[in-house]
C-alpha cells in the first residue's frame, strides 16, 4: 500500500503551551486508522493541522511525498476531507445545499454545478442514507442526521481520505452503530482511507486496521488493535483499569470499565 | 431548499420594485411635476430643474447607497456568523461620523474631483475603522466572533465619544453642522455623488457575486470552509476589501443611515433562504428599493420640510423588525445553534 501521509516529527506549541510533541507516523491508502487517547492528548490538533487548518509549524507532514506547504487549499481539499466534531451556529441551508459545497474544490465561481458534480452529491447522500432529508434545513436536523450530513458533505468532496474528529460522540447506540457502518462502507466499498478520533475503544478495536494512541502530544502507541489490549497498554494511555470479556460472537475481547 | 417558482417569483417581485421605485420616486414631492411637463421640449417651468436637478440624482443615490449598506451588512453578517455585525454596529458609520466631525472643526472648505471635503474625511474615516477593525480581526485569530463584535462595538463608543468631544470644543454653526451630518440623509443636487458613490458600491457588489460559494462557506464556519478548501484568510481579506469600498462609497456621502445593512439581509434571507448566489442580488435590490422609499417618505412627509432618512428607516424598519422577532417567523430564517 502507498503511503498517503507522512507525519514527521510534528510539534505544536501555543502561548508556551506544548500540544503536541515529536508525532510521527504514517497513514498508508486505503486503512482504516483509529486516534485514541484522553482528552486533551493533541488528538483535535493532529487533525486540523492534517488537513492545514492549523499551520505546521515544527516537523512537516508529507501528502504523497509533498509537504503540506506545496499544496494550496483548493488542491489539498481534492485528496482530504474533514469532518469536525461540531459546527456551531449556522445559516439554516438545505442539506441539498450543505452537501453541494462540498464540491466546492471541483468548482470555479460562475461555472455551473455540472452533471458530474450532482451525481457525486447524490451518491453521497445515498451512501449516508439522508436522501430524504435532502430538501430539509439542516438546523432542525437531530444530531445523528447532522453528522451524516456532513460525512455526506466530506464524502461528496471526492477526496481520498477522510479525517473525522469524533464522528459517533454524543450520539446514542443506534446511531452511533450507523455511523460506524456508514464509515465501514465508505472504507471498504469506495476505498477511502480514514483516520477518526474516537473515545470508543471496543469499536476502534473491531474495526480499524491500526490504532494510534496519543498521550500528553505524544504518540504513545501504534500497532494493531488486538496488540493495544496487551501489555497493559490501555492502562498507561488511560490511567484507569479495564476489563476483558470474551464474547462469543466477536473474534476479541471486549472492554469496559469497573 | 427554496422551490425555483418561489425564487422566480420573489426575483420579479424585486426587480419590479425597484423599476417602480426609481421610476415613480422622481415624481413624488410638492411640486408636481408630470410626464407630459418633461416630453415636453417647450416646457421652460421650474419642474424640469427639480427633476432632472433635484430628485432624480437623489432617487438614484439612495437606490445605491441601500444597495451598498444592505450588500455590507449581508457580506458582515456572513463574515462574522452573527445576525447583528453589520459595518454599522461594528463601529464604521462612527468613524466616517469622526472624519466628518474633525473636517467641520477644522473649518476647512475644499472640492478634489467632485467630491466634497467632508465626503472625503467621511471616507477616510470609515476606512480607518474598517481598518482597525479588521487588525483586529487578523491579530486574533483565536479569539471567537463574539470577542470581535465587543472589540467592534467598543471601537463604536470610543468614536462616538471622540464625536461628542469635538462637537463639544467646536462653535454652534459647526456643532449645528457636525448634528446635522450625524443624523445621515441625502442633500444632493445634480449628479456629482452619484457618479462619487455608484463605482465604489458597483466594485464592491461585483466582488461580492463573484464571491457568493466561498461567502456560502465562510457561513459554516472556519474549519469547514477551510477542509472545504476555502483559503478562508485570503477570502475574508477580499470580502473586507468590497465592505470597506462600499461603506465608504456611501457613508461619505449620505451619512450614518442604520438599518438597511442589518434588517434587508435578513428579510431576503427570510424569503429565500441563505444561499448568497440568490441572497446577493437580492439584497441588493431589496436594500435600494427599501432605502429610496425611505427617503421618499422623509423629504415628502412634512414638505416642505423634511426629516432625515435615517429617522424614517429606523421609524419604520424599527417596529417591523421586533415585529418578525416576535411572531417568531425570523427563527426560521437567521441562524440555528447547532
Amino acid at each position: 500500500m502507498e503511503t498517503a501521509i507522512e507525519i514527521d516529527k510534528v510539534g505544536y506549541e501555543i502561548t508556551g503551551k506544548t500540544i503536541l510533541r515529536d508525532v510521527s507516523f504514517t497513514v498508508r491508502e486505503g486503512e482504516y486508522i483509529s486516534i485514541v487517547g484522553p482528552n486533551g492528548a493533541g488528538k483535535t490538533t493532529l487533525l486540523k493541522m492534517m488537513s492545514k487548518i492549523l499551520p505546521v509549524t515544527i516537523g512537516d507532514i508529507y501528502v504523497y511525498g509533498s509537504p503540506l506547504a506545496a499544496y494550496c487549499q483548493k488542491k489539498l481539499a481534492k485528496i482530504i476531507s474533514y469532518v469536525p466534531q461540531g459546527a456551531g451556529a449556522m445559516f439554516p441551508f438545505s442539506v441539498l445545499e450543505f452537501v453541494m459545497m462540498g464540491r466546492y474544490p471541483h468548482l470555479s465561481s460562475f461555472i455551473k454545478i455540472s452533471g458530474e458534480d450532482r451525481r457525486a452529491v447524490y451518491a453521497a447522500m445515498e451512501m449516508t442514507k439522508i436522501t430524504q432529508f435532502a430538501e430539509n434545513p439542516i438546523n432542525i436536523l437531530s444530531g445523528g442526521e447532522r453528522q451524516k450530513v456532513f460525512i455526506a458533505a466530506a464524502l461528496a468532496q471526492g477526496a481520498s481520505m477522510m479525517l473525522l474528529d469524533e464522528p459517533t460522540t454524543f450520539l446514542d447506540p443506534k446511531r452511533q452503530s450507523e455511523i460506524n457502518s456508514i464509515l465501514k462502507n465508505i472504507n471498504k466499498e469506495s476505498n477511502i482511507t480514514i483516520v477518526s478520533v474516537t473515545h470508543d475503544i471496543n469499536h476502534a478495536i473491531s474495526s480499524s486496521d491500526r490504532i494510534i494512541a496519543m498521550k500528553d502530544g505524544c504518540v504513545v502507541f501504534n500497532g494493531a488493535p488486538t496488540e493495544l489490549m496487551g501489555n497493559n497498554n490501555l492502562e498507561r494511555i488511560f490511567d484507569i483499569s479495564f476489563h476483558f470479556a470474551i464474547s462469543p460472537d466477536r473474534d476479541h475481547p471486549v472492554l469496559f470499565l469497573e | 431548499m427554496i422551490k425555483a417558482d418561489k425564487l422566480k417569483f420573489f426575483f420579479l417581485t424585486l426587480i419590479a420594485l425597484s423599476i417602480g421605485t426609481l421610476a415613480l420616486a422622481p415624481f413624488i414631492g410638492m411640486t408636481k411635476v408630470t410626464l407630459a411637463m418633461l416630453t415636453d421640449a417647450a416646457h421652460t417651468g421650474i419642474e424640469k430643474d427639480i427633476f432632472w436637478r433635484i430628485r432624480a440624482p437623489r432617487t438614484l443615490v439612495s437606490f445605491i447607497a441601500g444597495c451598498g449598506l444592505a450588500l455590507s451588512g449581508m457580506a458582515f453578517q456572513a463574515m462574522f456568523r452573527n445576525p447583528l455585525a453589520t459595518p454599522f454596529t461594528l463601529g464604521v458609520s462612527a468613524g466616517a461620523s469622526l472624519g466628518a466631525a474633525i473636517y467641520v472643526r477644522l473649518g476647512m472648505v475644499f472640492t478634489i474631483a467632485g467630491a466634497s471635503g467632508i465626503s472625503i474625511f467621511a471616507f477616510m474615516g470609515a476606512l480607518l475603522s474598517i481598518a482597525l477593525l479588521y487588525g483586529l480581526t487578523t491579530m486574533s485569530r483565536n479569539f471567537s466572533t463574539a470577542t470581535m463584535l465587543l472589540a467592534g462595538v467598543a471601537i463604536s463608543f470610543f468614536f462616538s465619544s471622540v464625536i461628542l468631544f469635538t462637537q463639544y470644543i467646536s462653535d454652534f454653526t459647526q456643532s449645528y453642522r457636525i448634528v446635522r451630518w450625524l443624523m445621515g440623509g441625502f442633500e444632493v443636487s445634480g449628479f456629482d455623488s452619484f457618479f462619487n458613490m455608484f463605482p465604489f458600491v458597483m466594485t464592491g457588489g461585483a466582488i461580492l457575486i463573484y464571491m457568493t460559494r466561498e461567502l456560502n462557506l465562510i457561513t459554516t464556519g472556519d474549519e469547514i470552509a477551510t477542509s472545504r478548501g476555502v483559503d478562508v484568510v485570503r477570502s475574508k481579506n477580499i470580502v473586507f476589501f468590497a465592505t470597506s469600498m462600499m461603506v465608504g462609497g456611501v457613508v461619505a456621502i449620505s451619512g450614518p443611515i442604520g438599518f438597511v445593512g442589518m434588517m434587508s439581509p435578513h428579510i431576503c434571507r427570510l424569503i429565500i433562504g441563505p444561499n448568497h448566489r440568490f441572497l446577493t442580488p437580492a439584497t441588493f435590490l431589496f436594500g435600494g428599493s427599501f432605502l429610496t422609499i425611505c427617503d421618499t417618505i422623509a423629504r415628502t412627509i412634512i414638505a416642505p420640510a423634511e426629516i432625515p432618512v435615517g429617522v424614517v428607516t429606523a421609524l419604520i424598519g424599527g417596529p417591523f423588525f421586533v415585529w418578525l422577532l416576535l411572531s417568531g417567523v425570523l427563527n426560521k430564517g437567521i441562524f440555528y445553534d447547532s
